[in-house]
Parts: structure tokens; C-alpha cells; sequence
């Protein structure tokens, strides 16, 4: 019997052929009601890790836990406790929302009256309800990810799982579906484990992190423990000419190490802080390097996953997951 | 919720996106029919062959378009299962407490639908261009529910081929070889009239010919189990090695524990 809706995760692994380890061995814990945020680049394992919790894929070794049942060994137990809304939203186009309500309840066993009043209910959350009688493939990204958590919602779960959920989606969108998962943690006590590639998203949403790369989990805690524990602020300048790009990196490697910066620009953790901005300055100017932009950085996520792994992962080169 | 009533629901939203993408339903119902149109136009006259089973080439013909119209559903089934796995559509069933036969059975109604509403038409159509059929109203029944009975069982090769390969494209790329298969059978000659050897012999062990054969003895002959029974017969075996087949290649593909 379940005693919690936390998740338990023991040296979890799955291999892929000889030797794809997806997810090689990460340990975890999340306490019911958290909002646990799985970040990660694309292929780092994120996906093959929630598969695994939501029995859709059996580990290759170790032990995991979703609202106290054994994710290998009690698959209609732990599925009757959870929802999930995977990477692909995996709609039918040809079909209604209140269509996927009425299928998606009565496999959940709802009767014909409560699938009419839940779906009703969660469409309206969800800000669908002008649209539930339209058929699936009129809707836009972000209305099929609501459906598709409004469906995750259907059985009332105790455990959420959400596989990149934002994804492609605007803003304002975004915005939208955050509201909703923090509400549903924070309200109704759901336990919410979220993988994103989004440092905000991470950032925003989640009371704890866990950083994975390679199949392995890098960095786990609050996101401010984890930027707290990077501890300098950084410096990113951009030059002027582009053509000083280097010049200007070799200046600012004197003040401290590298830190993430976007494509055009070079930043540097401060050894010392925010005072040796002046410094800085003043050595630029030395060498002559006119600067078309220059910020101070508070640490961020992307910090520590550079800090864990030498990448950033802004900007990483998108790769797919083993395929199982 | 039962296995009847989780076969239902997944059964209904197969039937409901099928008949929602035109394309997929017309050419299962119109290309039988031209292709026994033109059939009847250049083939009447073999009708005058000395001992040739009727005097009407199109009694002969249209039991033809049910075994075509079944082969079509079969491959749409096939490629709506395979799109629904390949979409990850099969995912989101695996997470409800549905079983997988009814995820399979169910995803294959669309496809068999279709051959029923094409089953209705082709009899229609052939009763108007003058079809007559010796076993009478009691006889056309039994030929729709032959016909039926084979696409349900086609189905079954759509669903296995679906699963097996998870590929849409891969399903629709074995559906020339099923033809093929179709013109190597007593399709457009019966057995006694087929001249070569070797197309005799493939005729003679193709299952599609005693499927032919039956239906066409509904039309033609009149009721002779030695025909209807080896039907049947075929179309059940077709049925249960093709989900069975199905359904074990679903374990591997769906691995929920």
C-alpha cells in the first residue's frame, strides 16, 4: 500500500543494446508535493528516466519507488497513481478534446457521467473549454500541452510527470502551464517531477533540481543552494568589433575562469566579486578593446551545469535519445 | 472498466477517426469496383469458354472486389495502429489500465469498417449491374458476412505487420506484395482454367483462392460446403495467427511492467 506520493530512486540504469547507458545509476528522492525539476541537454537521459517511473520501460538495474510502489514490480499500481504528460503529445488530430476526455476516462474506468463533469471541470482549468468540441489537430502548440495535462489530471493522480512540457511553446503559454503545475503542488499536494531543458523553467518552478548529463545526475538541490555554492558573479562583455573576441578573452581571463556566455560574447567568473568590474574596465581600456556590451551575471543553473560538466547548456547541440 | 467495454471505446475513436479522413475510406470503396469495371469489359467473353462456371462475367468477378476491399482495410488498420505507436499514441493507452488486446483489436476497427460499409456497396452496386445471386437474399447475407469475417481477419495482417515494424510506411510498402498475392489466386480464372503450371500450383495453396472460392460459390453455385467450409476455415486461421502474432509482437513493443 501506498504511504506517500513521494518518489524513491535507487542506482536506477538502463542500457540501450551492448553498451548505451541512458541512465547510468542516478540515485534520488522527491518528497511529496515537491515540484522536482529534471535538467538536463537533450540525449543526457531525462526521457528514458521518466519512462522508467512511469513503467512504460523496465530498468535494466536498480529500484525505484512512485507513491511507495515498485515502478518494475507493481506496474498497475503505480500507473492507478500517476499521470503524465510525455514528450510528444501524442493527440489524435482527428478527434475532439472532449473526445480524448471520454476515452482516456473510460480507460481510467470513470463513469459516462463523471468522465462529462471531470473533462468539463479540467477543460475549463485549462482555459479549453471554448475549444473542446473542435477537433485536435485545429489546436495550437500550447493548446494541445494543456489538453494533455488536463488528461494527465483525469484520474486525479497523486504523482505528476511531465516530459519537457513547455517545449516550443510562446511565453505566454508557458507562463500559462507553469501557473497551473505550481497550483497543483501547491494546492492540491500533487508531487510534479518535471524534466526541462529550460534553465528558467527550473529555475522558476521547481523547489529542487537535479542536473543529469550522460545518464548520470551531476547536481541535485534547491536552485538557490546550487547557485549559491558556484558563489562569484560573472562578467560577460561583448566587443565591439567582433574581431576581439579573442583579445578581449584573454583580458578577461586574467579576473577569473571561463563562465557560460552566448556565442558572440566572453565571460568570466570574478574572482573577487562585482569590485573588480572597475578593474576590468580599466584593462580593457588598456589594451585598446572598445566593449559594445558589458554585464554583471548573478550565477545561474547554466553556471553550475558548466561548472559540473565544462559545457554550457545553452546552446548545445541538439542529439536524440537512444531509441529503445 | 471491461475488456468488452475498453474494446468498445478504443473500437469507436478507430471507427471515428477512419471515417474522418475521406481519403482513407473512398479509394477502399471505388477502386474495386473500377477495377471490376474494367475487369468486366475485357474479360466477358471468357464466359463463352466451354464449361465456364456462369454465362454472366459479372457473377463471376464481383466477389473479387470483397477479398480486394478486405486486403485495403487490412493495410489501413495496419497503418492507424502503426501511426498510433509511432506517435506515441499507443504510450498514452499503456498508462490507463487497458489491456493490449483490446488496445490491438480495438485499433484495427477503423480498417474493418471500412470493409464493412465497402461490403454493403460492392453488393449494392453488383445487384443493380445485374449480379444474381443463386442462394437468394439468405446467401448475399452469408456472402456479407464472409466478407466481413475475412476483413476482420485481414485486419489481423495489418495489425501484426503495425506492430512489428512500428512504421506506417512500412505497412503501406507490403501492400503491392498482397496484391501480387491477390492475381496469383483464382481472382480472375477458376482453378480447372488456368493453363501454366506454376500459376496453377500457386493458385491452388494461395489461401485467397478458397477465400475467392467460397464467396464466389455463394454467387455462382449454390450452397456447397466443400467451398464455404475451407473459407471459413482459411479466414480463421488467418485471423488467429495474425493476432496472436500481433499480440506477442505488442509485448515486445510495449513493454509496461
Amino acid at each position: 500500500m501506498a504511504t506517500d506520493n513521494g518518489i524513491e530512486v535507487e542506482g536506477l540504469v538502463r542500457v540501450f543494446g551492448d553498451e548505451i547507458r541512458a541512465v547510468d545509476g542516478v540515485d534520488l528522492s522527491v518528497a511529496p508535493g515537491e515540484i522536482y525539476g529534471f535538467l538536463g541537454p537533450n540525449g543526457a537521459g531525462k526521457s528514458t528516466m521518466v519512462l522508467m517511473l512511469v513503467t512504460l520501460l523496465p530498468p535494466t538495474a536498480g529500484r525505484a519507488t512512485v507513491a511507495g510502489f515498485d515502478v518494475a514490480k507493481q506496474g498497475p499500481e503505480v500507473r492507478g497513481q500517476i499521470g503524465a504528460a510525455l514528450q510528444e503529445s501524442a493527440l489524435d488530430d482527428f478527434l475532439t478534446g472532449n473526445e480524448h476526455m471520454d476515452l482516456q476516462g473510460g480507460l481510467h474506468g470513470l463513469s459516462k457521467n463523471e468522465r462529462r463533469t471531470r473533462g468539463a471541470e479540467l477543460m475549463e482549468r485549462v482555459g479549453l473549454s471554448d475549444a473542446a468540441g473542435r477537433k485536435v489537430g485545429g489546436y495550437s502548440g500550447g493548446m494541445k500541452r494543456r489538453l494533455d495535462l488536463a488528461l494527465a489530471l483525469l484520474h486525479r493522480p497523486s504523482v505528476l510527470f511531465l516530459d519537457e512540457p513547455t517545449t516550443g511553446l510562446d511565453p505566454q503559454s508557458r507562463s500559462a502551464l507553469w501557473a497551473e503545475v505550481e497550483r497543483l503542488s501547491r494546492e492540491d499536494g500533487v508531487t510534479v517531477f518535471l524534466t526541462t531543458q529550460y534553465l528558467e523553467e527550473a529555475d522558476v518552478l521547481a523547489d529542487r533540481v537535479g542536473i543529469i548529463d550522460h545518464g548520470k545526475l551531476v547536481a541535485e538541490g534547491t536552485p538557490t543552494a546550487l547557485k549559491a555554492g558556484i558563489g562569484q558573479v560573472s562578467l560577460e562583455a561583448t566587443p565591439a568589433n567582433p574581431n576581439d573576441r579573442e583579445k578581449l578573452a584573454a583580458v578577461l581571463a586574467r579576473f577569473g575562469e571561463p563562465a557560460a556566455a552566448s556565442p558572440k560574447s566572453v565571460a568570466v567568473r570574478l574572482v573577487s566579486g562585482a569590485e573588480q568590474l572597475a578593474e576590468v574596465v580599466r584593462a580593457l581600456d588598456a589594451e585598446g578593446i572598445q566593449v559594445g556590451d558589458l554585464q554583471l551575471h548573478q550565477p545561474s543553473l547554466d553556471d553550475v551545469f558548466l561548472q559540473q560538466t565544462g559545457r554550457s547548456l545553452e546552446g548545445e547541440e541538439e542529439e536524440a535519445e537512444p531509441a529503445s | 472498466m471491461s475488456s468488452v467495454g475498453q474494446l468498445a471505446l478504443i473500437g469507436r475513436r478507430s471507427v471515428s477517426r477512419t471515417f474522418r479522413q475521406p481519403v482513407l475510406v473512398v479509394p477502399v470503396i471505388v477502386f474495386p469496383l473500377v477495377l471490376l469495371a474494367v475487369n468486366a469489359a475485357g474479360l466477358a467473353s471468357i464466359t463463352e469458354l466451354p464449361g465456364f462456371p456462369t454465362d454472366r462475367y459479372i457473377n463471376f468477378a464481383i466477389v473479387v472486389c470483397f477479398v480486394q476491399g478486405a486486403l485495403f482495410a487490412a493495410i489501413t488498420a495496419g497503418t492507424e495502429l502503426a501511426s498510433d505507436i509511432q506517435s506515441g499514441f499507443t504510450d498514452r493507452l499503456s498508462l490507463t489500465p487497458v489491456r493490449r488486446w483490446a488496445m490491438l483489436a480495438g485499433a484495427t476497427a477503423g480498417g474493418a469498417s471500412i470493409a464493412v460499409v465497402g461490403s454493403v456497396v460492392y453488393l449494392v452496386i453488383g445487384l443493380i449491374f445485374g449480379v444474381q445471386i443463386e442462394t437468394g437474399v439468405l446467401g448475399a447475407l452469408a456472402l456479407l458476412a464472409l466478407a466481413i469475417y475475412t476483413a476482420v481477419a485481414f485486419a489481423g495482417i495489418g495489425a501484426w505487420l503495425a506492430v512489428a515494424t512500428g512504421s506506417p510506411q512500412a505497412v503501406q510498402g507490403v501492400f503491392p506484395l498482397l496484391f501480387v498475392f491477390l492475381f496469383l489466386s483464382t481472382m480472375n480464372l477458376p482453378l480447372d482454367f488456368i493453363q501454366k503450371d506454376w500459376f496453377k500450383t500457386i493458385a491452388e495453396w494461395n489461401p485467397l483462392s478458397y477465400l475467392i472460392d467460397g464467396m464466389r460459390g455463394l454467387v455462382i453455385g449454390g450452397w456447397d460446403a466443400s467451398t464455404l467450409l475451407p473459407a471459413v476455415a482459411v479466414a480463421t486461421v488467418i485471423m488467429f495467427v495474425t493476432f496472436a502474432g500481433a499480440a506477442r509482437s505488442l509485448r515486445g513493443r510495449v513493454q509496461r511492467t
